[in-house]
């Protein structure tokens, strides 16, 4: 096959960067927006209120904050089953702590991370360490974790929690402090653009055109001011949905900008030649695991503090949906390949039809049926647009 | 009128914004061996699959009349079925299966609703002993060797009735051993009157193989002439279309004394007990270029790997750098000492395929491009851009994925990875395996270029012209020892296969 004509890296670099079109994220941006017109459409609007608006992010929050971790644990070429028993078990401790034992909220929500954490360490120590598969480690640790959970809380449910653990689940910001976010976030955006604009110059790369960073702000500054008008029309900005935007923001940045990150999207790729360039696999793999363990066990305590109680039950087949979430939004099972941007537009995705579906009184068996035939679609897609 | 098996008129293909193919004539006769020579990106393998029925009639012009007739080839089914087979350059066996089960994988023979088994095995033994090869039908294919599996996809191709065989790049990594059998094996089906197409970089072999030689170039042949008329210099000037002065640009440069690498009674003990480098010693000075040669499995690739701290395995003896001792436990270990190793394998062992040119240059040396603790974005493409260029990579963009590159600027990007480093000691194991000419000559100017900067450089190759070519002292493994020495000017082929093979004289 030919070549392109000679095209030297530097003499390209001097032209501007064209707008490239991401076709996996237009896919995933174009699905939600059918989805939202058809849910909207067939509930007479009442899908796109900002009441149900606001339902359907705090439903969501869960299995996004799972998605998170899962994305990492999916990108360095292992998978995470055990996920949907770690949320249960978390939250349960941290119910049995604060129910029955009177700790503070700060103190078993410290407790759930921890605990979460050890789990994932456990577990990451036997996929790096031990080389048994990760599929297995975390099969068994489904079992495991359920059982420790069955065992602690005597088959209970252990409820109630006290004012300041429910709000951390069912609470909202006041307008005028969503406003403020709202606003410094996107100060926060346009100087990060800026600033990032001048250094390449400084390095005399090539930028893209103005036009499209510019462009590019504008159009995220619209869409947090209007999530954050349409959620403030109830009762504002709800704050699990803040805490995920926060750890998804901690993620990107970690799976971006740090060698951990890197690390990971390499050892995903080609653990081979990951390690002949210096990297240590077993040490990596050991904090992917570990980070998602702790976000198990902040899934845990905002279930728990969303039900109002812990069961034995929570968290039961979660790990699928935040499997499913990683997928949808263009997370390779091969590894190596994934976003955690993705992993939250399929969680946002997975969370409509669960919510549009009951709105419109279809009956649950439908929403697995549909939720199923969505996650092969979406993978067919990715395929099929490769080719 | 001439007796062609196969010609191929005026193919055109088009790929969105390529003209990858352009009116290309190709004939082959009756019973030859014809060679098909280009550089990489050429359009061979483009040519190859329109013939194998990978790009199915109708996605390209230009017609292809196999004895004579014209065919449409639709699919690769069908391609085999008009009696073409091609043998590609990644084996596409199942190495969990034996070899008979392999052969007639796709036979009738195995869609019978019952399988005899014992017939299998007697046919199976049969095209064995008809190649040439003396092993059992029930080994596992994963238990022989690459030249031996060679073979076997040969002669499964043979069971299909084949009369067109296409041979693409076999004897990238073969021995020089088992390139010889694969010789004497195309020779004989010559003599049966099989019809064999021979792609290969190797000039040696077209020279000493091929009855005819097709030149194409940018996607348009550029000659096609009897051998007779023709000289290694002439094809690669036909190929790269500009006179290369010389295959090997070696200067001689002045040595320092000092030594930057040195190896003393290093053993190796794998986990069976067994000696795979059994006490070798020796030291590589500042500025040398020292050439590595033996057999395949003779333990030049574990030897650095182990040095390298690639390798699982009890290594003893002392490794100096620089004159320090130096304990090194693991690749990162190595990277901090100085040490740099471009594997023989670079898919495998030295890119991530799914990764851009910019993260796969930086991967080793991620810590240069951190500014408290963060990834410094600018920095990272700046020098990924700036050691890239100098390197002459050619890609569309520093965001491509290298997994879209041709081998030469795939081997350009995994020196560009090491260079980053600013090695004192360059391990380059096959550095020119699968490379075209063009590029090929780039990468040894670079190699010539940080010697003259004074790093050490071991330069590992099955390649005997390469390895005198390129190198100012050569050493020889056999079983991993090392057998023999020699300095550039006393070195020649004959002396150093007789110490890898075990110093036997013949």
């Amino acid at each position: 096959m030919k070549t392109q004509p000679a095209a030297n890296i530097e003499a390209h670099e001097k032209r501007e960067l064209s707008f490239k079109l991401d076709m996996q994220a237009y896919t995933l941006i174009i699905a939600l927006v059918l989805i939202a017109v058809i849910f909207g459409f067939f509930t007479g609007g009442e899908f796109l209120s900002s009441r149900n608006i606001s339902n359907l992010f705090s439903q969501m929050s869960v299995i996004a904050i799972l998605a998170i971790g899962m994305t990492l644990i999916i990108v360095a070429g292992h998978i995470d089953l055990s996920v949907g028993s770690l949320v249960g078990l978390t939250g349960g401790v941290a119910a049995i702590l604060h129910v029955w034992y009177d700790w503070s909220t700060f103190a078993v929500v410290v407790a759930a991370i921890v605990v979460g954490a050890l789990f994932g360490i456990w577990q990451g120590w036997w996929v790096a360490y031990r080389a048994v598969p990760a599929f297995i480690v975390t099969l068994g640790g489904m079992l495991i974790f359920r059982g420790i959970l069955i065992g602690l809380s005597k088959g209970q449910t252990v409820s109630p929690m006290n004012d300041s653990f429910k709000a951390i689940s069912n609470s909202y910001l006041p307008f005028t402090i969503g406003y403020i976010l709202a606003v410094v976030s996107i100060g926060l955006l346009i100087v990060w653009t800026m600033w990032n604009r001048a250094k390449k110059k400084n390095l005399d790369l090539l930028l893209p055109a103005p036009l499209i960073d510019y462009g590019k702000i504008s159009i995220y500054s619209f869409f947090i001011l209007l999530a954050t008008y349409m959620l403030n029309r109830y009762q504002g900005i709800p704050t699990p949905i803040l805490i995920v935007v926060f750890f998804a923001a901690v993620f990107i940045f970690v799976s971006s900008k740090t060698s951990f990150g890197r690390y990971v999207y390499a050892i995903g790729g080609n653990p081979e030649a990951a390690a002949l360039s210096g990297i240590n696999i077993k040490r990596n793999t050991l904090w992917v695991f570990t980070s998602m363990g702790a976000l198990a066990g902040i899934a845990g305590v905002i279930l728990t503090s969303r039900l109002n109680a812990a069961t034995v039950n929570a968290g039961n087949m979660y790990e699928l949906d935040a499997i499913a979430a990683c997928v949808i939004g263009g997370t390779s099972l091969m590894g190596g390949k994934g976003k955690v941007v993705g992993a939250l537009i399929g969680a946002l995705i997975m969370a409509s039809i669960d919510n549009g579906m009951s709105m419109m009184n279809i009956e649950t068996f439908w929403q697995y049926i549909v939720k199923g035939l969505i996650l092969i679609v979406a993978v067919w897609i990715d395929i099929a647009s490769k080719k | 009128m001439e007796n062609y098996a196969l010609q191929m008129k005026a193919i055109t293909k088009e790929f969105p914004g390529v003209r990858a193919l352009d009116h290309v004539t190709f004939s082959v006769r009756k019973g030859e061996i014809h060679a098909l020579c280009g550089e990489n990106g050429a359009g061979k393998s483009t040519l190859m699959k329109v013939l194998s029925g990978v790009y199915p009639h109708g996605t390209y012009d230009g017609d292809i009349l196999i004895n004579g007739q014209k065919v449409e080839l639709k699919s690769i089914k069908e391609s085999q079925n008009a009696g073409v087979s091609i043998i590609y350059q990644e084996l596409a066996l199942v190495e969990e299966m034996s070899v008979a089960e392999n052969l007639f994988l796709s036979h009738d023979l195995m869609r019978a609703k019952i399988i005899d088994w014992n017939k299998i095995y007697a046919e199976a033994q049969k095209w064995l002993n008809h190649i040439g090869l003396d092993i059992d039908p029930q080994t596992k294919v994963g238990h022989l060797t690459v030249g031996k599996q060679q073979l076997i996809e040969i002669a499964k191709a043979l069971t299909q009735k084949t009369e067109i065989l296409i041979l693409d790049e076999p004897t990238a990594a073969l021995t020089e051993s088992d390139v010889d059998i694969l010789i004497k094996l195309l020779n004989d089906l010559r003599a049966e009157g099989v019809t064999c197409i021979y792609i290969s970089h190797k000039l040696g072999e077209v020279m000493t193989l091929a009855d005819t030689v097709t030149i194409i170039r940018d996607g348009q042949t550029v000659s096609t002439d009897r051998i007779e008329d023709l000289s290694e210099e002439m094809i690669i000037t036909k190929m790269v279309g500009r006179e290369l002065t010389e295959l090997f640009p070696y200067e001689a440069r002045p040595i320092s004394s000092e030594n930057i690498l040195d190896v003393k009674n290093y053993t190796v003990t794998d986990h069976h007990g067994k000696k795979i480098i059994n006490d070798v010693s020796f030291t590589l000075k500042k500025g040398e270029i020292l050439g590595f040669s033996g057999l395949m499995g003779a333990g030049r690739t574990e030897l650095f790997m182990s040095l390298f701290g690639g390798l699982k395995g009890n290594p003893t003896g002392t490794v100096l750098i620089d004159g320090k001792e130096t304990s090194i436990k693991n690749p990162a270990d190595a990277i901090r000492e100085g040490l740099a190793y471009v594997s023989e394998d670079r898919k495998r062992y030295g890119l991530v395929l799914g990764m851009d040119i910019t993260k796969n240059t930086t991967l080793a040396a991620l810590n240069k491009m951190m500014k408290l603790k963060v990834i410094d974005n600018a920095l990272e493409v700046k020098t990924a851009g700036d050691i890239t260029y100098k390197m002459n990579l050619k890609a569309p963009n520093l965001e491509a994925l290298v997994g879209q590159l041709s081998g030469g600027n795939q081997q350009k990007v995994v020196l560009s990875k090491w260079l980053l480093n600013d090695p004192k000691v360059l391990i380059l194991d096959e550095p020119t395996r699968g490379i075209d000419v063009g590029a090929k000559y780039e990468i040894y100017k670079i190699i010539n270029e940080l010697a003259s900067q004074g790093v050490g450089i071991v330069i590992v190759s099955s390649e005997l012209p390469e390895v005198l070519g390129m190198s100012d002292r050569i050493l020889v493994m056999a079983e991993g020892k090392i057998t023999g020495e020699f300095s550039r000017e006393e070195a020649t082929q004959e002396k150093i296969m007789t110490c890898a093979t075990g110093g036997e004289k013949s």
